[in-house]
């Protein structure tokens, strides 16, 4: 029995989880086309990371389907774990082995030979930069080699299915660039991902699709693009002396969609529509009339926004 | 780094076994990769020493005078009691071990695995019925320096090491449960303590129960450590034996079949 069209790699419908009082996911639905990338967004406790848990097979979902490659992920934990890799933000790797006997014991454990493991232990080491570190124990890796150590025993059995769980929190710029670079490569390789995070930019470079979910409740859903349009766009950020500047601001510019923050009544937002020179736009117009603007800035959507609006909207 | 994509790597595949097959193999494949921790850091193995060599020079030279056992000399009641002590107190690094395990995400990822139901749980068991053969030996080496005599063969003495390790193994499927249920490693230590003291002290491990007060020698002689001290003494000191063997096994080989199914349920889906 298939839940949706064909063609998807993973599909997840109506999947309702509580732990006791709290709904960590309630009536969660999405799907994930084969050899694309899902970013399911959302803020702490949003329901995510159970999300990937019931994925997983780890955790049994108290209502609702969901399958990986056709198979369901209750009645057949076992064909689903044989499809799927998983990474996450703990970067499950065993401290005490070296990068090289971690790979191996993940091949043997997803019962390759010994040959094979081995073998693909050391394809995945030289793929990530780690051969030098291979007989290192993990213990002494950096956030980031661990990390890479982490996704490549996810790839271990060429799963076409890779779940990602905030795979780049807490690494450095650096390292996050570095693992994109992998994760892009991977799906370019026709592999299906679902990556979970906070950060929109990764979701925005990365994803093909994105689902925000909030309070275990999907709030959004659509390409980068379509997201970020719904948020909004950047805004000119101006304050003033006092309340009635303020004021006086908003109608000199009463034509350009000005905001007055509820909580700041020094402060007006102008959207920046039509690029930088909307700026000039409006400081030349404030300066005609008068009016004396203490600080500017511009202000782009952040994630915060995002959850701000759509949490606004939903209810 | 580069992840090659334009040439396709042959698919490697999992080879074909018997689900019992791989149930063993995967078994081995954990209980290695615990037993490779152990050695490279050996401070845990050290440390599950320190505390029952203490033990010995403690009851050997500051209590023992004091302690009267008819018809022995204390330094043999005492041993066989030191070796139950030493089992079942390293048990507790079973549960630690796990915690962390878990704590660590390993768990999450080995369930995400094919690998066969109950491999990550048995591995780890398994494992820790090799580090409680290494222990006993040792101890029973401390034992020799400070002048433990076995009255009965090395046929005996084994069998009473066996003893020790099926006990240990039925009380490691015991801290399994443990480990899985709290949060780290601290408090896997924690809640060990209060588990493990009424039965090593109120026992026949250090003295003979019937110097306690009725109601605790009753217990003393009837609980699982006490009875699995009596049939390892028997073996090691002489004295009927199958009795107290009988007894000590069936109590180890029960505990093991109520608890271990607990423990891999535990394990699959926390």
């Amino acid at each position: 029995m298939s839940l949706g069209h064909q063609g998807a790699a993973i599909r997840v419908a109506g999947i309702v989880k509580h732990f006791g009082d709290v709904r960590a996911l309630d009536g969660v639905s999405f799907e994930v086309a084969t050899g694309t990338v899902l970013g399911l967004l959302g803020p702490n406790g949003a329901g995510k990371t159970t999300a990937v848990r019931v994925l997983n097979t780890v955790l049994l979902p108290d209502a609702g389907r969901a399958e990986i490659a056709g198979f369901d992920v209750v009645d057949s934990p076992l064909e689903v774990r044989r499809r799927i890799g998983l990474a996450g933000q703990y970067a499950a790797v065993d401290e005490h082995l070296t990068g090289r006997e971690n790979l191996r014991l993940i091949g043997r454990l997803s019962h390759l030979s010994r040959h094979d493991a081995a073998a693909r232990a050391d394809e995945l080491l030289a793929d990530f930069a780690l051969t030098d570190a291979a007989d290192r124990m993990a213990k002494t890796y950096s956030g980031g080699m661990r990390r890479r150590l982490d996704l490549a025993a996810a790839l271990v059995a060429h799963p076409p299915v890779v779940l990602l769980d905030e795979p780049t929190t807490g690494l450095d710029p650096a390292s996050r660039l570095d693992l994109w670079t992998v994760i892009e490569q991977l799906v370019a390789d026709g592999t299906t991902v679902l990556l979970t995070t906070q950060y929109l930019e990764e979701a925005d470079r990365l994803a093909d699709r994105i689902v925000v979910i909030d309070h275990g409740h999907v709030v959004a859903e659509g390409t980068p693009n379509e997201l970020k349009r719904r948020i909004g766009e950047t805004t000119i950020h101006l304050t003033f002396a006092d309340a009635a500047v303020a004021e006086r601001a908003v109608t000199v510019l009463d034509d350009l969609s000005v905001t007055r923050p509820v909580a700041d009544p020094l402060s007006i937002n102008v959207p920046l529509l039509g690029g930088p020179a909307r700026v000039r736009d409006v400081l030349n117009r404030l300066g005609d009339a008068g009016v004396e603007a203490r600080n500017i800035d511009l202000h782009a959507p952040t994630l915060d926004d995002v959850f701000l609006a759509l949490t606004r909207s939903g209810s | 780094m580069t992840l090659p994509t334009a040439e396709p790597r042959a698919r490697i595949r999992p080879v074909a076994h018997s689900s019992i097959g791989w149930a063993v193999r995967d078994t081995l494949a954990m209980a290695r990769r615990n037993l490779t921790g152990m050695v490279r850091v050996p401070t845990v193995l050290v440390f599950s020493l320190v505390q029952p060599v203490i033990f010995v020079f403690m009851f050997r030279y500051v209590f023992g005078g004091a302690i009267k056992i008819p018809g022995r000399d204390y330094v043999d009641f005492l041993m066989p009691g030191i070796f139950v002590q030493t089992v079942t107190f390293g048990a507790i690094n079973t549960a630690i071990g796990l915690a962390e395990d878990k704590g660590k995400g390993l768990l999450e990822r080995l369930r995400s695995l094919p690998m066969s139901r109950g491999a990550a749980m048995g591995g780890r068991v398994l494992a820790d019925t090799v580090r409680n053969i290494v222990i006993i030996t040792v101890m029973l080496l401390v034992g020799f320096l400070v002048g433990f005599d076995t009255g009965t063969n090395v046929a005996m003495v084994l069998l009473g090491m066996a003893v020790l390790v099926f006990f240990g193994t039925a009380l490691a499927w015991l801290f399994v449960i443990v480990g899985l249920t709290v949060a780290n490693g601290e408090a896997a230590q924690a809640a060990a303590f209060p588990l493990l003291a009424p039965l090593t002290f109120a026992s026949s491990l250090f003295v003979d129960p019937s110097s306690m007060p009725d109601w605790l020698g009753w217990w003393a002689e009837r609980q699982p450590v006490s009875i699995t001290a009596e049939a390892v003494r028997a073996c090691m000191l002489g004295g009927p034996t199958a009795g107290p063997v009988t007894s000590a096994l069936l109590w180890a080989g029960g505990l093991s079949l109520v608890l271990a199914p607990i423990a891999i349920r535990r394990a699959r889906r926390l």
